[in-house]
């Protein structure tokens, strides 16, 4: 066990990977001699040699397209787009390629293939370096939407991305990258190395795909939430004194249905939680499944807490994210009914 | 001091170019501006001259057979007569094939297709200058490649009909063939997307220390995708062992290569932009094609690169059965073609040999009817669109995901009872 920060996690899930599959690379804009502008793949290429980790040029089409024709060989690669907010020039190549080729071979072809992305906001990093973009890739058949929200998690589940047949979008909350920001932007920063789940095997392990986590038990409401999210929910109950359940989603497709149902079943109050704007978000995916399934066990209606349907806004991004200030009273109001 | 407003009065008016082809419905073909250097006369660089050497040859048009189908000049591949008999026997089946998967659409047996006559020789010539092992990213008329690399008949009729026999359980449309084992990958309706796949696989094989190379084909249409340039530049970046065709055939449905480029430079050319091989390349004279491919070919297998390729031909039929040129371009246009007809061009080759005759190409073509028509009775047994299809309703939901989620899995139960009540 070490204790890490996302970041090291990350690499180490990396380290781990290259280290135990000589068909595994890792290739991204900047992301070989230097490591990624957040350091993820830092040292790697001096480890694995440039052919394994390496820079690409500036074209996220490119990299995606280039990353499926590896996999189709037989590579394992892990691609990284810089920012989420870039990701749309591969939009094709991700929706209509990668996600389809496995259904349009019957089996003939698959593609192993992982795209990691730092995406969220918190970071004051305007419009182009600030969004939350998964619910354009949870609607696309084909691909697999992970979210961690920790180390440990971050790790195992890219390990498991990694192994997995299929292509995995893999969103890596950025705010959370150094410490597990709660939404106090005017706290002093908590660093991961005071936090439980910084501790982190250095070997290999997985978390599997599909699987939410409780992160916090309680009985007065379920709040459903990914990545950042998840210490805004955990600090908010904590700051109202409300007993919620926190489920960490970590998996968007396929969705741990089963914790949802149980979860909500059980407390009869559901509030969903996340950064993206709100119109067509995953939150109103969630919103419809948990009243489809659980809808005579609701005591009050399914709230959305989100960002606004914007663009993100840089000099106001306090006023736009969606912190214990929005979560909190969106709670009192669910408990209230 | 002048305003802004009075400097700019007296700047002339701008106007937008829109290109536009010399001839329309009504018109006489014109084909006479096109430059058509003699054959022979493209100088063919060392296979591991430096990429310059090659730019030359962007401008050009690399020719082996001359007006009276002789093979002359330094890029002849001085193929056996064995190889160039079994060369145009393929390109006689995929126009035999062509012809009758036309017909069986208008017959209503399936819902669309595709013809690639006169760019017969672009696929059958470059199948048999690559290894059989080496890997192929096709665009949607690249069928010769199949047929050149063995992929039954029947096989691809049964995809065409989405019938029983579809091993790709009636997914795709009609002709978007995938045959892993032959080394024919799926294609893809959405243009350009195989071009970056096909580097990707190239830079993947070379980072395996493999020593297979890959091809991808593109339209001159879709050269203006971003997928195009991306591709491009990284299969220079990083020399890439890939051959990068585009198969200029002057027409993008309704829309003539001058929409994409070609009235300012040609497709080629692009490869100086790149710093990369380039060669552009007669694709209705079949040993050119087989010349040129070779030749990038072996530069690839020699760590030396990617080799961009023009192929200038004509696309002689509609886009597609859902295309009528008639309303864009000359009636006849095909016919007046000057690079002529790939396989008369390869027929006449052979006979001036002494390798062949009329008596053995009816023979040929007569065989070959009777087995495109033995293979479309065998397919046809297994179900046509309309009649006898691929409709086992599970399957809809396999192949997503190697596994089934929970989700599919509950849409499956909902698809399947709904067609039970539709009385399926």
């Amino acid at each position: 066990m070490s204790v890490m920060n996302m970041i090291e996690a990350l690499n180490s899930a990396h380290d781990v990977m290259l280290a135990r599959d000589e068909n595994v690379v890792a290739f991204g804009e900047d992301a070989g001699y230097f490591g990624g502008v957040f350091r993820v793949t830092a040292g790697l290429q001096k480890k694995y040699g440039k052919t394994r980790v390496f820079d690409s040029p500036i074209a996220e089409g490119g990299i995606v397209g280039t990353a499926i024709g590896m996999a189709l060989y037989g590579l394992r690669p892990v691609a990284e787009i810089q920012f989420a907010d870039y990701i749309f020039p591969a939009f094709d190549q991700i929706f209509s390629e990668a996600g389809r080729i496995r259904y349009r071979t019957a089996g003939e072809w698959s593609v192993p293939l992982v795209i990691r992305t730092p995406y969220g906001g918190g970071i004051f990093g305007g419009q182009t370096h600030s969004q939350s973009p998964e619910a354009f890739f949870a609607h696309m058949p084909g691909i697999k939407t992970v979210v961690p929200s920790n180390p440990y998690d971050a790790k195992g589940l890219l390990i498991a991305a990694i192994e997995d047949p299929d292509p995995v979008l893999f969103f890596e909350p950025k705010r959370i990258y150094n410490g597990p920001f709660d939404g106090y932007y005017d706290r002093p920063v908590k660093p991961w190395s005071k936090d439980p789940r910084a501790e982190v095997p250095e070997d290999y392990y997985t978390v599997p795909l599909g699987k939410a986590a409780i992160a916090r038990a309680g009985e007065a409401v379920t709040v459903l939430a990914w990545g950042t999210m998840v210490h805004v929910a955990l600090a908010t109950a904590e700051a109202e004194a409300i007993d919620a359940e926190v489920i960490d989603l970590r998996t968007l497709v396929p969705l741990d249905i089963e914790a949802v149902e149980q979860s909500v079943k059980k407390t009869g109050r559901c509030v969903i939680i996340h950064e993206a704007t709100r119109t067509a978000g995953f939150g109103a995916e969630l919103a419809a499944l948990v009243q489809e399934r659980c809808f005579y066990h609701l005591e009050a209606p399914i709230v959305r807490v989100t960002g606004y349907d914007t663009p993100y806004p840089h000099s106001m991004e306090w006023d736009y994210f969606p912190g214990p200030a929005r979560l909190g009273p969106a709670l009192k109001a669910v408990l209230k009914d | 001091m002048t305003s802004q407003s009075e400097r700019r009065r007296n700047r002339p008016a701008l106007s937008l170019h829109v290109p536009e082809p010399n001839a329309r419905p009504g018109d006489t073909p014109d084909f006479s501006a096109i430059p058509i250097p003699p054959a022979g006369s493209a100088l063919r660089p060392d296979v591991a001259a430096p990429a310059e050497e090659t730019w030359p040859l962007c401008t050009t048009l690399v020719r082996v057979l001359d007006d009276e189908a002789k093979a002359v000049g330094p890029w002849d591949p001085r193929l056996d007569p064995e190889t160039l008999r079994r060369m145009l026997r393929d390109m006689v089946v995929v126009r035999v094939f062509d012809d009758r998967m036309y017909r069986a659409q208008r017959q209503g047996k399936t819902s669309f297709y595709m013809k690639s006559t006169g760019e017969e020789a672009v696929a059958v010539a470059a199948a048999y200058a690559l290894d059989g092992e080496d890997m192929c990213f096709p665009t949607y008329r690249q069928q010769g490649l199949l047929v050149a690399r063995g992929y039954p008949l029947v096989e691809m009729m049964c995809q065409i009909y989405s019938n029983r026999g579809d091993k790709l359980k009636g997914r795709q449309l009609p002709i978007m063939y995938s045959d892993r084992a032959r080394g024919f990958f799926s294609i893809s309706g959405n243009l350009a997307t195989q071009y970056p796949q096909a580097v990707g696989w190239a830079m993947a094989s070379a980072i395996k220390g493999d020593s297979r190379i890959a091809a991808g084909w593109i339209g001159d249409g879709a050269t203006a995708e971003g997928d195009f340039h991306s591709a491009v530049t990284f299969a220079g970046v990083y020399h890439a062992p890939v051959v990068l065709n585009v198969v200029n055939n002057q027409w993008a449905i309704s829309s003539f290569a001058g929409i994409a480029g070609a009235e300012l430079t040609t497709f080629a050319a692009r490869a100086i932009g790149y710093g990369i091989a380039g060669l552009r390349v007669d694709g209705n004279d079949a040993l050119a094609v087989h010349a040129a491919t070779q030749w990038a070919a072996d530069r690839a297998r020699a760590n030396l690169g990617p080799t961009l390729i023009e192929l200038f031909t004509y696309r002689v039929e509609g886009h597609s059965t859902s295309d009528d040129p008639t309303a864009y371009r000359p009636k006849d246009s095909g016919a007046a073609w000057p690079l002529g007809d790939p396989i008369q061009r390869l027929k006449a080759h052979l006979i001036g040999l002494g390798e062949w005759d009329e008596t053995r190409h009816q023979a040929l073509e007569e065989e070959v009817a009777a087995e495109v028509r033995q293979a479309q009775k065998e397919a046809e047994a297994k179900g046509t669109l309309g009649n006898g299809h691929f409709d086992d309703v599970e399957t809809m939901f396999e192949d997503v995901f190697a596994d089934l989620p929970w989700h599919l899995a509950e849409q499956q139960r909902a698809a399947v009872a709904e067609a039970k009540a539709r009385g399926r």
